[in-house]
This record gives C-alpha cells, structure tokens and sequence, in this order.
C-alpha cells in the first residue's frame, strides 16, 4: 500500500489540489501469468474515478485477463499469478485487508454473454448479490432492485413480471439485468468485459447509452473488441498488444480522443487504422 | 459452451419438427421404424409374461398379496406386506445416507480437489461403480456384517437403551447391514453421475456470483446445485432404482427372513432378494407369487423413475 498524500481532503487549504481526484483504481507493474507462461506483462495505469476507461487490442492482447485481475476473479484458476499492485481507492486488492467476497461486491462485473442464474427470476436476479452479503430485509431488497432496475433501463419493462424467469427476456434485456445486478450491490467500479459482444446493434447502443449515464455513479473499465465502441463511451483508453513472447503489454494509456487522433506510439496508430487486428 | 448450445437448439429444433426427417417410405425410414417397433414388442412382451406368470397367484390372492403381512410358502400363504417394507425401508435409508455423501463428494471432486487428483479418483469412483454385486455381498458378509455386530449395532443400541428402533439381537446380518451395503453400492453411481452433472453448470454463472460477493459455499447451494437440480435427481433415481433393485448383495447379508420388520436389527427379506433365493423347488402357487413379486418390484422401480421425471419436467413457477 502507498502512502500518498491525501489530496482528495477538501476544507483545508488544499481545494487546489482536490481537484486532481483519486484515481478509483491503480495499476502498477500488474503481470498475470499462467502455470509459468506470462499472460500479462507489467501493466500500468490510473483508472479515473466517474469515467470510462476502456482497454482495447487485438485477440491474445490480455485485456480480458488483465480486467478479470481488477476483481480476483483468477483466484480460481490453479495456476494463475497475479504480481504487481492493484489498488481500489487505499486498499490493496491482493492485500488481506478485505475479504475477498467483499472486494468483489465493491468491483462489480458484467461478462461477455449475458449470464443471468437461470433458475432464478428476474427479481431474485436483481438482489442475488444483497442476498450473498447477507441482506435479507424485504423492504431493503424491493427499494434496491427498483433502484437497480431503474438504473439498467430495465424497470419500465419488467416491473410487472418481476416473478418470471429471467431467461424470458431478451439477449439484450438480459445483459441489462446483468448490469442492473451488478448495480444493486452499490460497487464502486464496474468491470465490464466485451459487453455487448453477443448484442444486436439496437441492444449495443442501448448498453453504451447506459455506460454513459452510469459514470456519475460507478467507475467503468470496458474490455472491447469494438474500437468504434471504445471512442463512443470511453474516456481513458489503455491500448494492449501481445509481444513475441504473447504476453500482453500495455502499449500506451492516454485520454480516448488522444488515442484515436493522436497516438504517440507507432503501433497504436497501425491498430487504429485497422492495418492489424 | 457453444457445443452445449448448438445442442439445445437441436433439440429445440427436433421439439419442433424443423429438423429434416427422414423420407417416409426410405428404406432407412423402414429400419428407424422397424427397430423402435421390435424394442416396443420386446418390452412389451416381457411385461406381459412377468404379469402372465404372477396372474394365478394375483387372481386367487388379490390384494392380499400387498397388504397381507405373513409370506410362508409352505402354507400356501403369500403375503408380501414384510417384503415390501423391507425393500422401501433398506433402499430408503440407503438413499438416505448416500446422496448426501455422494453430492458433496462430487462436489469436492469438482471444486476442491486439485484436477490432478480428482481425475484419478474420479476413475477410482467409476471402477467401483462397476463392480458385480456379489463382490459387495462377500465383502458385506466378510467384513461389515462382523463389523456391525461388534460396534455399530451395540452403539446403535445405546444410544435407544436397546428400544425401538435399535432392538433386538445386534448379530450383524439384516436390515440395518442390508441399508449400508446398499448405500456403499450406490454411492459410486450417485457420486459419478452427480459429478458429471456438477461439472455441466456453466462457469459463466458460477463467476457471475462470485463477482457479486458469493462466498465459495453461496456459489455451490445457489447457483451449483439448483442449476443442476435436474441431473442430480436423475442420479438419485438411478441410485433408489439400483438400490431397490438389488438382489444378490441384499440376500447375503439381510438374513432372508420374511417376517415383518420391527426393528433395524431385524432380520429381513426384500422383494428381489426373495425372488432370488426361493425360485429353486417351487410349487407353481409359489412361482407364481414369486412373479407377483417381479412385478410389484417392476412397479416400484417404474414409480421412481416416474416420480423422478415428473420433478424433473415440473414447470418452473412463472
């Protein structure tokens, strides 16, 4: 853990300062490896706190094994490594100092196809994550999902059918309802990996529209395959490339009208240009 | 992933009759038919000699043969009553204690044990559910009957002061014995087909929850196990239908008295393990009650498999 000055307090004499805000999440020198073999090299980046940072690259680039890092999500793998420091606000994400199922609940996640618990109805999708911590209170749970709902764009068209099975709705609907249970649980940042990549065009715009109006209240990190995607809703953008070894590497980091007007790396123009990838 | 769903939509699409079937009046149409009409004939055949054979003893006992609780073959008497509580009750508690032993250890195998050694034992698992019943007989009788009579039935004992339902003399054969080889013998086939199912639940939903705060035993009660449900009953039903099937193992250590069980000490008789050891020198009465057996067994094996597939296809509440 670093120990930086605190910028972010406000009422002092340091208003100058607050208003460079804490980064929501920091990467530093972040190599995920894989029984050995490095999936990931030595990436590192602040993800602006109420923004969008989307990471983008070609297939084999490690975006997606370096956004499922954020979230421990590779605990599970036997074999996997995460070295480096990941940062959520003060707290260490590989530290010990929060629980792991807490991490999670303040790093929520929305995966490429849309993975709503099938035995479950809509509503019981909605608080599934209240419930794995603990919540229990109707009261609490109906306001949340409302909330939730609301948020993901979702209420008007399920507010009367909360009991149905979640798989009655749409691809698109579903994916919502995803994003709509990762909201509920109120998580600082919401890593979002491809998406709207089993999404139609009309479904795709709609999840943008929403990443847009969510920043004022959750830090997003989209992995995207879709570079037109990336410049619609992001702000940061974090540009991968696998090396010859192919192991990921951070190739340039810098604001999204930045990457695509001007990149400073050579590569990163190629990408842009659609001459590789 | 995608395999699983290419085969969904094929059968959805079989469901529908969207597939292409074959040319009626093909030659390859004629073998499809004609095979599914001799499996239908054999099967059909089959019951109707098993209820052929049985049918004097059901006209001239009736009822009696369900609900009469006295099977002495000698006396032309052949109520069965005793038998078909000992099959439910050695079948029951075998049931019992094996699916939740054999779920949690698939679940073990799944997510606990390192893959490097859940590969092997789950080998080990499957070599055993292949192992002829009468092997689990000798070893019952060698090994578990002593075993039973010198410590668990005394302990059992204990805990009652030697009243119901631990009475009786603790000899090590019967139904108590009979219940925990039966459960030793089905819990290889629960455990492998309860592992297969286990490892089908998408991963997708199991980092779904983890991704929410579900601690590892969230995922396994809430999202593994509901999303498996169907598979899962499927392996108890092969389990109860094995278990109440089971002849030979049965007969070895259950005593083969078929008095009305009244204590798990008792000793007992099942439905198959009767059939078994009483075809040899029967009148043509007794045969044919013996055939009255087959078929209330076939009818007990047929309910389970029924009860099991209507959990199975019960329509999730909209």
């Amino acid at each position: 853990m670093s120990q930086e000055p605190t910028t972010t307090q406000t009422g002092s004499g340091i208003e100058a300062v607050a208003l460079l805000p804490e980064p929501a999440m920091r990467l530093r020198d972040v190599s995920v490896a894989f029984s050995g073999r490095m999936a990931v090299r030595n990436v590192t980046f602040d993800v602006a706190a109420n923004k969008v940072t989307s990471m983008i690259g070609p297939s084999g680039s490690g975006k997606t094994t370096l956004l499922r890092s954020l979230n421990r999500l590779h605990d599970l793998t036997k074999g996997a490594v995460v070295k480096g420091e990941i940062q959520l606000g003060d707290i260490d994400v590989y530290g010990n100092e929060l629980p792991t199922t807490l991490l999670r609940s303040r790093i929520g996640m929305v995966f490429q196809r849309p993975n709503p618990f099938p035995t479950m109805s809509i509503y019981d999708n909605v608080v599934s994550g209240l419930r794995f911590n603990g919540i229990k209170k109707k009261s609490i749970l109906d306001e949340a999902a409302e909330s939730a709902l609301i948020s993901a764009a979702l209420w008007d068209s399920v507010k009367d059918r909360m009991k149905a099975h979640a798989s009655t709705l749409s691809g698109g609907e579903q994916q919502r309802l995803c994003i709509a249970r990762a909201l509920a649980v109120e998580p600082e940042v919401l890593l979002m990996d491809e998406p709207t990549s089993s999404l139609d065009p009309v479904s795709t715009q709609r999840i943008e529209e929403l990443m847009v109006e969510l920043k004022n209240r959750v830090t997003i990190i989209i992995v995207t395959h879709n570079m037109q995607q990336a410049a619609r809703v992001s702000d940061d953008c974090a540009f991968l490339l696998m090396a010859e070894d192919r192991a990921g590497e951070l190739i340039e980091f810098a604001p999204t009208t930045k990457i695509f007007n001007n990149p400073s790396d050579s590569r990163t123009l190629d990408y842009i240009q659609g001459r590789f990838g | 992933m995608t395999v699983q769903s290419s085969s969904e939509s094929l059968d959805r699409g079989l469901a529908r009759g969207v597939m292409p079937r074959a040319k009626s009046g093909s030659t390859y149409n004629y073998v499809l038919r004609g095979v599914a009409l001799l499996f239908t004939a054999v099967l059909a055949l089959f019951v109707w000699s098993v209820l052929h054979q049985s049918w004097p003893a059901w006209t001239k006992y009736g009822l009696h043969i369900l609900t009469g609780n006295n099977w002495s073959p000698a006396e032309n008497n052949f109520g069965a009553l005793a038998l078909i509580l000992a099959t439910l009750i050695t079948a029951g508690v075998a049931i019992l204690f094996a699916v939740p032993i054999g779920i949690g250890t698939a679940l073990t195998l799944n997510f606990v044990v390192p893959r490097r050694l859940a590969a092997p034992l789950t080998t080990v698992v499957e070599l055993l559910a292949a192992v002829p019943s009468v092997v689990y007989g000798l070893w019952g009788l060698n090994v578990i009957v002593p075993w039973m009579s010198t410590t668990v039935q005394p302990w059992l004992a204990s805990l009652t002061n030697s009243g119901w339902p631990f009475s009786g003399n603790a000899i090590g054969l019967g139904i108590s014995t009979a219940s925990l080889v039966l459960a030793i013998m089905v819990l290889p086939t629960i455990v492998a087909i309860s592992r297969d199912v286990i490892a089908t639940v998408p991963r997708d939903l199991i980092e779904g929850a983890l991704s929410l705060g579900a601690t590892r035993s969230q995922v396994l009660t809430r999202v593994v196990l509901p999303n498996a449900k169907i598979g899962l009953l499927g392996a108890v039903s092969l389990g109860a239908g094995r278990a109440i099937g089971e002849t030979v193992a049965v007969a070895m250590v259950i005593g083969s008295s078929p008095s009305m069980p009244h204590s798990f000490f008792s000793l007992g008789s099942t439905l198959a393990s009767t059939i078994a050891t009483q075809y040899i020198d029967s009148s043509p009465m007794h045969m044919a009650a013996l055939g009255a057996l087959a078929t209330i067994l076939m009818v007990m094996t047929a309910s389970v498999n029924a009860f099991a597939r209507a959990l199975v296809n019960r329509k999730p509440k909209s």
